[in-house]
C-alpha cells in the first residue's frame, strides 16, 4: 500500500462574547438576522474594530500548539464573490500571520508522534445560507442569515506529516482537547464550532482537497475512500487529478466538487482599516502563565502514575473526565484503580445516556470512596458495577447503597464451605472431570456457589475453598 | 431657516447643488433650537446653523445614493459619526449634496443622476468630487457643508468656487459611516465662505472615535480660538519642480500675486523639492482604484441597493447588478483597482505604487525640516467647462496633480481662494506637517484679512438676490 | 507588459462587470493607455523603501469584548430588494456546498 500524505485545515470557532470586528453578540440558534450591525452586513461607511479577547485567545492557542508568534502581524484582505461574504472580501491574514511554525502530539499506537503545525491566524466567518426549492420548481432560492458573519474564526494549518486516517482523528481529537482545555472554543464538529478541511495524496503525488466533512467520523471514512480511490487511479491510467473534492455522506464516497471557481485569485492586500499588531512580549507571557495544563502534559503525568497510554489519552483528552480524575487522585486514591474503574463502568453509563461526567451526580469522592470499599472486600467487583451504576443515578454513597440493599459481601468461612460442599456434592460428573484434568470448571463451581449466595460470596475466599475440595479425594 | 430653505429652492433651478432637500427635517429642528434658545438652554457651538452634506456620508433620515443608481434608495440604518456630532452641535442638515459617483471624479460630472453647474458660471463644473457641497455654499444656500477629499475632492470644488475647503490630516476625522472609496486615503472634509466658519466646523466633527480603528487619538486643539494670535515669521516653501507640469498662466498670475501676500506679511518663501511628487498620479491611481475594487465589491444587490432582475444564475446577478448600476467611470476604477491586484501584476503595480508612496511622504518630511508649510496653487487650470475633460480619463486625472501628492502623504491641507481671474475663482492651497490645522488655519486667516478674499458673492447670487 | 483583450475579460470577470462589445473595446483601449502611462513608477528605485502599509504610527487599536448594540432586524432588512421570514432572499440556484 501507498503511503499517505496528509494536512489538515482546521477553522475553529472562538467562545468570545462579541464577534470579531464588531460589538454584536456571539450566540447560537437565534432568530435569523438579529445578531447583526452595519459592521457585520458589510453596509457601506461600515468600519472593523479588532476584538481584544479574540487576539488574547489566539495567543493562548499559539502558546499551547507550541508556535513563534509573530512580533508584527497585519490583516489582508481575501477578495472574491458570495453571497455569504457581505463585504466581498474576507478580512483575514496573508504573509503575516499571529503566529507558525509549531507542533502537536498525538498517541498511536507506536508511541507519541509530532505533527508540525504551519500557521494560526486569525479571520471572520461567514453568513449562513439555506438552500430552497419553490413551489414552481422552475427556479431554487437561498436564505441568508447574518448572525454568524463575523464570529471570530482561527484557522490552524497543519503540515502534510500526517500518515493515516486514523492519525487525522487523532490529530482533530488533541486538538479539540486542547482547545476545550483552554476553554477557547467548544470545539464541537457537529455544531460547526470546529470544521475540517483534509488534503491528501499518496507517495507524494499530486494533492486532493476534500471539503465538507462534518465529523471526525466523516473525516476518517473520507480518508479511507480517497486513499482506495487514488490507488486505484494510479494502478490504472496514473494520474490523480488535482482538484477539490467533497464527502457525500450517505453513499461513503468522495465526489469532485461541481465547477466552482477556476483557481482564484484572492487579490490579497493589507488591509487599510485595521492598523497593525505589534504583541507586546508581556502580554504574551501574562497568558502564559494563566495556561491551564494542557492534554500532552496530563497524559505525560497519567502515564507516569502507571496507565496505559490509550489509557491516560482518554481522560487527557476529555477536560472534565481529567479534572474528574485529578479530583480523586487529590483525595489520595490511586490512579490506576480510578482509571479502571471511570474508563469501564463509568463511561459505559455516561455514553449510553449520552451524558458527560459533571452532568451525573457521582462525585469524586464518591468514587474514592467506593475504591475504599472494594479495597476492604466488603463487595466484590461483580457487585460493584451494580453499586456504581446505582451511584451514578441517585448520587447515594457506595456504603449507604451497600447498606440499604444488604450488597455486603459474605466472607463467613463456614458458610462458604457449606455451599461449596453443596454444590460439590450435586455436580459429581464436573467434579470428577476437573478432578482429571479439566480446571477451567472452577468457574463452574463459582457460579453455582454464587447463585446459591446471591452474588455475595467473597471471591477470593470462594476460589481458595473450592480448590481446597477438589483436590481433596 | 424657512428663507434659507428657499433661496436654496430658488437656487436649485440654476444650480442642482443637492440630491436631497429635507425642508420638513430642517423646521423642525429650527423649531426645537428657538424652544431651546428661548428656554435659556445650549444650542451648541453650530445652533441652527444650516448646513449640506455629501451624499456619500450616512443619514438615517435622508437617502445616501453616493451620487449611483446602485443606491438610488439606500437609506442607512444609522448615521455617520460626523453626522451625530453636527446634530449634537445643533447644526441642522437641510440636504445631501451631488457628488461624482463613489467620489470618483474631479468635476460631478459623474453623477449618475444629473451635473452641478459652477455658481461663478453656470457653463462651467464646480469641481469634485464634492462638487454640490461647494456651490451650495459659494452659491449661500448652505452656510457650511461637508465633503469628501481622497485625492483632493474638498480643495479643488473650493478653489473652483471660490471658497474655503480643509481636508484634515488622515485619521483627524472618523471615517465611519463615510462610504469608502479608498481606505488609507479617504478624509471628510469642511467647506465655508471663511476661515472662523471653517475652523469651527472643522473642531466640531474632528476627534478620536473607537468605531474608526485608524482615527488619531490625539486630542483636538481649539481651532476656531486664536485664530489671529501672531505666528511669528512662517518660512513658507514652494515646491516649483512639482509646478513644472500643467501649470496655465492665470493660475500662475495669481499663485505668485498671493505669494506676494505672504511675503508682505513677514513671511519668508523659500523653493523645496519634492522630486517625486511628480509620480502622484500614476501611484495615487493605481493605490485608490485598488482599495477601490475591494470597497465596491459589496455593492452585489444581495442585502441593499439595486438589484437586476431576472437573473437566476449567481454570477450574472452580478454582473448584470454592477451593469446596471455602476457608471463608467467607477468601472474604469474598478478595473484598473482589480487590474493592480492581480496575480502577476501585483508586485509591479499595486507593491511599486505604495514603495513610491513612501517615497512622496519621505518627501514632505524631508522639506518640513526646512520649511513650516507648503503652498502650492490648488488645481493647474481654471475651472474647465462641462464636458471638456469627460471624455478623456487620464486629462481628468491629471487635474488633481497638485492635490494628490498631499492626499498620498496623508497631510492636512486647504485650500483658499486668491484670485479672480476673467471672473473665476483661482485657489491655493496651504499644506502642513500632520496634526498641524491650527497653524495652517491661522496662516489662512491672515491671508483672508490681508486679502480680502472671503464671503463671495457669485454674480448669480447678486442676481437673485435683487 | 502586454495588455490583451483576454486579459481584460478576465479582469471584468474578476470583478463581477459586464460590459457590452463596444463598451469593452473601448475599456481595453483607456486600460492600455492609463496602465502605459503608470508603468512610469517603474522608473523609480524603490530597493530599500518599504511600502506604505498606513500613513499612521497606530498599532494594536482593539476594543473590548463587550457585546453591544444590534440593529432591530426590520432596521437590517429595510433595504433588501427581497426577503422572507426574516432572512435576506436571493433567486439563484446555487450549489449545495454549504
Amino acid at each position: 500500500m501507498l503511503k499517505p500524505t496528509i494536512g489538515l485545515e482546521v477553522h475553529v470557532q472562538l467562545k468570545t462574547r462579541s464577534k470579531m470586528f464588531c460589538s454584536c453578540p456571539v450566540e447560537f440558534n437565534a432568530e435569523p438576522n438579529t445578531l447583526v450591525c452595519p459592521v457585520c452586513l458589510g453596509l457601506p461607511g461600515s468600519l472593523p474594530v479588532l476584538n481584544r479577547q479574540a487576539v488574547e485567545y489566539t495567543i493562548a492557542v499559539a502558546l499551547a500548539l507550541h508556535c513563534e508568534i509573530q512580533p508584527f502581524s497585519q490583516f489582508h484582505r481575501k477578495n472574491y464573490f458570495y453571497p455569504d461574504l457581505p463585504k466581498g472580501y474576507q478580512i483575514s491574514q496573508y504573509d503575516l500571520p499571529f503566529s507558525r511554525n509549531g507542533y502537536l502530539t498525538i498517541e498511536t499506537e507506536e508511541g507519541e508522534k509530532r505533527i508540525g503545525i504551519q500557521r494560526v491566524h486569525m479571520e471572520e466567518d461567514t453568513a449562513k445560507m439555506i438552500h430552497g426549492e419553490s413551489i414552481s420548481r422552475t427556479s431554487g432560492y437561498s436564505l441568508i442569515d447574518f448572525n454568524r458573519s463575523g464570529v471570530p474564526l482561527l484557522e490552524i494549518v497543519s503540515l502534510p506529516d500526517i500518515s493515516s486516517p486514523q492519525e487525522a482523528t487523532l490529530y482533530l481529537m488533541e486538538l479539540r482537547a486542547i482547545l476545550r482545555t483552554l476553554g477557547v472554543s467548544t470545539a464541537n464538529m457537529e455544531e460547526g464550532a470546529l470544521r475540517c478541511d483534509v488534503n491528501i495524496s499518496l507517495e507524494r503525488g499530486t494533492r486532493t482537497e476534500i471539503k465538507n466533512l462534518n465529523s471526525f467520523h466523516s473525516v476518517r471514512k473520507a480518508l479511507e475512500y480517497e486513499i482506495k480511490r487514488q490507488e486505484e487511479v494510479l494502478k490504472e491510467k496514473g494520474q490523480v487529478i488535482q482538484e477539490t473534492r467533497h464527502y457525500d455522506e450517505r453513499a461513503g464516497v468522495t465526489l469532485p466538487m461541481r465547477t466552482k471557481e477556476e483557481a482564484e485569485d484572492y487579490r490579497y492586500f493589507p488591509e487599510p482599516d485595521l492598523v497593525p499588531l505589534k504583541v507586546d512580549p508581556s502580554w504574551i507571557e501574562e497568558v502564559r502563565s494563566r495556561m491551564p495544563e494542557l492534554p500532552e502534559d496530563k497524559r505525560k503525568r497519567y502515564k507516569e502514575l502507571g496507565l496505559f497510554p490509550q489509557e491516560a489519552a482518554t481522560i487527557a483528552n476529555n477536560p472534565e473526565l481529567a479534572n474528574f480524575f485529578d479530583s480523586c487522585l487529590s483525595l489520595g486514591a490511586p490512579g490506576k484503580e480510578v482509571a479502571n474503574w471511570l474508563l469501564s463502568e463509568v463511561m459505559k453509563y455516561l455514553n449510553a445516556r449520552n451524558l458527560s461526567i459533571i452532568e451525573v451526580p457521582l462525585s469524586p469522592e464518591g468514587l474514592v470512596e467506593f475504591l475504599t470499599v472494594l479495597k476492604e472486600g466488603t463487595i466484590s467487583s461483580k457487585i460493584g458495577k451494580m453499586v456504581i451504576e446505582e451511584m451514578l443515578q441517585t448520587g447515594e454513597g457506595a456504603r449507604e447503597i451497600i447498606a440499604k440493599r444488604g450488597l455486603a459481601q459474605i466472607s463467613d468461612l463456614v458458610l462458604i464451605k457449606k455451599w461449596a460442599e453443596e454444590v460439590i456434592k450435586e455436580n459429581p460428573d464436573q467434579v470428577s472431570q476437573y478432578r482429571q484434568g479439566k480446571e477451567q470448571l472452577l468457574g463452574f463451581f463459582v457460579g453455582k456457589v454464587m447463585k446459591l449466595s446471591g452474588g455475595k460470596a467473597n471471591p477470593e475466599i470462594l476460589n481458595q475453598i473450592l480448590k481446597e475440595l477438589l483436590s481433596r479425594e | 431657516m424657512q428663507a434659507t430653505l428657499e433661496w436654496a429652492q430658488k437656487l436649485e433651478g440654476k444650480l442642482r447643488s443637492f440630491l436631497a432637500l429635507d425642508p420638513e427635517g430642517a423646521l423642525a429642528k429650527a423649531f426645537m433650537l428657538e424652544e431651546k434658545l428661548k428656554k435659556g438652554e445650549e444650542v451648541g457651538p453650530l445652533g441652527g446653523i444650516p448646513v449640506a452634506v455629501k451624499d456619500n456620508i450616512c443619514t438615517r433620515r435622508m437617502t445616501t445614493t453616493c451620487g449611483s443608481r446602485i443606491l438610488e434608495n439606500f437609506l442607512p440604518p444609522y448615521d455617520a459619526t460626523v453626522i451625530e456630532k453636527l446634530e449634537r452641535a445643533g447644526a441642522i442638515i437641510i440636504g445631501k449634496t451631488n457628488c461624482d459617483e463613489f467620489a470618483m471624479g474631479s468635476s460631478t460630472e459623474n453623477s449618475a443622476f444629473f451635473k452641478t453647474r459652477n455658481p461663478w458660471d453656470l457653463e462651467r463644473v464646480p469641481g469634485g468630487s464634492s462638487g454640490g457641497s461647494a456651490s451650495s455654499v459659494a452659491a449661500y444656500q448652505a452656510y457650511l457643508a461637508l465633503g469628501s477629499d481622497t485625492g483632493g475632492s474638498v480643495r479643488q470644488p473650493a478653489s473652483f468656487c471660490g471658497i474655503f475647503g480643509m481636508k484634515p490630516t488622515y485619521g483627524r476625522v472618523s471615517r465611519y459611516g463615510l462610504v469608502a472609496f479608498a481606505s488609507s486615503l479617504d478624509q471628510i472634509g469642511t467647506f465655508a465662505r471663511n476661515v472662523p466658519d471653517l475652523a469651527l466646523l472643522t473642531e466640531v466633527i474632528s476627534g478620536h472615535d473607537p468605531r474608526d480603528s485608524t482615527s488619531l487619538p490625539e486630542p483636538v486643539p481649539s481651532y476656531s480660538k486664536d485664530l489671529d494670535s501672531p505666528v511669528g515669521n512662517l518660512r513658507i516653501g514652494v515646491p516649483r519642480d512639482l509646478l513644472q507640469e500643467g501649470l496655465t498662466p492665470e493660475v500662475k498670475e495669481a499663485f505668485e500675486e498671493a505669494l506676494k501676500i505672504f511675503e508682505g506679511a513677514g513671511f519668508a518663501i523659500e523653493e523645496v523639492s519634492l522630486p517625486h511628487a511628480s509620480y502622484g498620479i500614476p501611484t495615487y491611481y493605481l493605490i485608490a482604484p485598488a482599495e477601490a475594487s475591494a470597497n465596491l465589491a459589496r455593492y452585489d444587490g444581495i442585502r441593499f441597493g439595486l438589484r437586476a432582475k431576472g437573473e437566476e444564475n449567481l454570477v450574472s446577478l452580478y454582473k448584470k447588478t454592477r451593469g446596471e448600476g455602476f457608471g463608467a467611470e467607477v468601472k474604469r476604477r474598478i478595473m484598473l483597482g482589480t487590474f493592480a491586484l492581480s496575480l502577476g501584476y501585483r508586485d509591479a503595480f499595486y507593491v511599486k505604487a505604495q514603495k513610491v508612496r513612501t517615497l512622496i511622504s519621505q518627501d514632505f518630511q524631508e522639506a518640513f525640516r526646512k520649511v513650516d508649510l507648503i503652498a502650492l496653487p490648488t488645481s493647474p487650470t481654471l475651472p474647465f467647462k462641462l464636458g471638456e475633460k469627460v471624455q478623456d480619463p487620464l486629462s481628468m486625472y491629471m487635474s488633481d496633480l497638485y492635490t494628490i501628492p498631499i492626499s498620498l502623504a496623508g497631510l492636512p491641507a486647504i485650500s483658499i481662494p486668491i484670485a479672480l481671474k476673467n471672473g473665476l475663482p483661482v485657489g491655493m492651497q496651504i499644506v502642513g506637517p500632520a496634526l498641524s490645522e491650527s497653524l495652517i488655519f491661522k496662516a489662512s486667516y491672515l491671508f483672508e484679512r490681508e486679502s480680502g478674499l472671503s464671503n463671495l458673492k457669485p454674480p448669480i447670487v447678486e442676481e437673485l438676490s435683487a | 507588459m502586454k495588455i490583451t483583450l483576454e486579459i481584460v475579460k478576465h479582469i471584468a470577470h474578476l470583478a463581477r462587470l459586464e460590459f457590452s462589445e463596444e463598451e469593452l473595446k473601448q475599456f481595453y483601449q483607456q486600460m492600455v493607455e492609463l496602465l502605459d502611462h503608470f508603468a512610469r513608477i517603474s522608473e523609480l528605485d524603490t530597493e530599500n523603501v518599504p511600502p506604505t502599509c498606513g500613513i499612521l504610527p497606530l498599532y494594536n487599536v482593539m476594543r473590548e469584548d463587550n457585546p453591544g448594540a444590534t440593529l432591530p432586524r426590520e432596521e437590517a432588512l429595510k433595504n433588501a430588494p427581497e426577503e422572507e421570514s426574516g432572512f435576506f432572499k436571493i433567486p439563484t440556484i446555487l450549489e449545495a456546498e454549504d
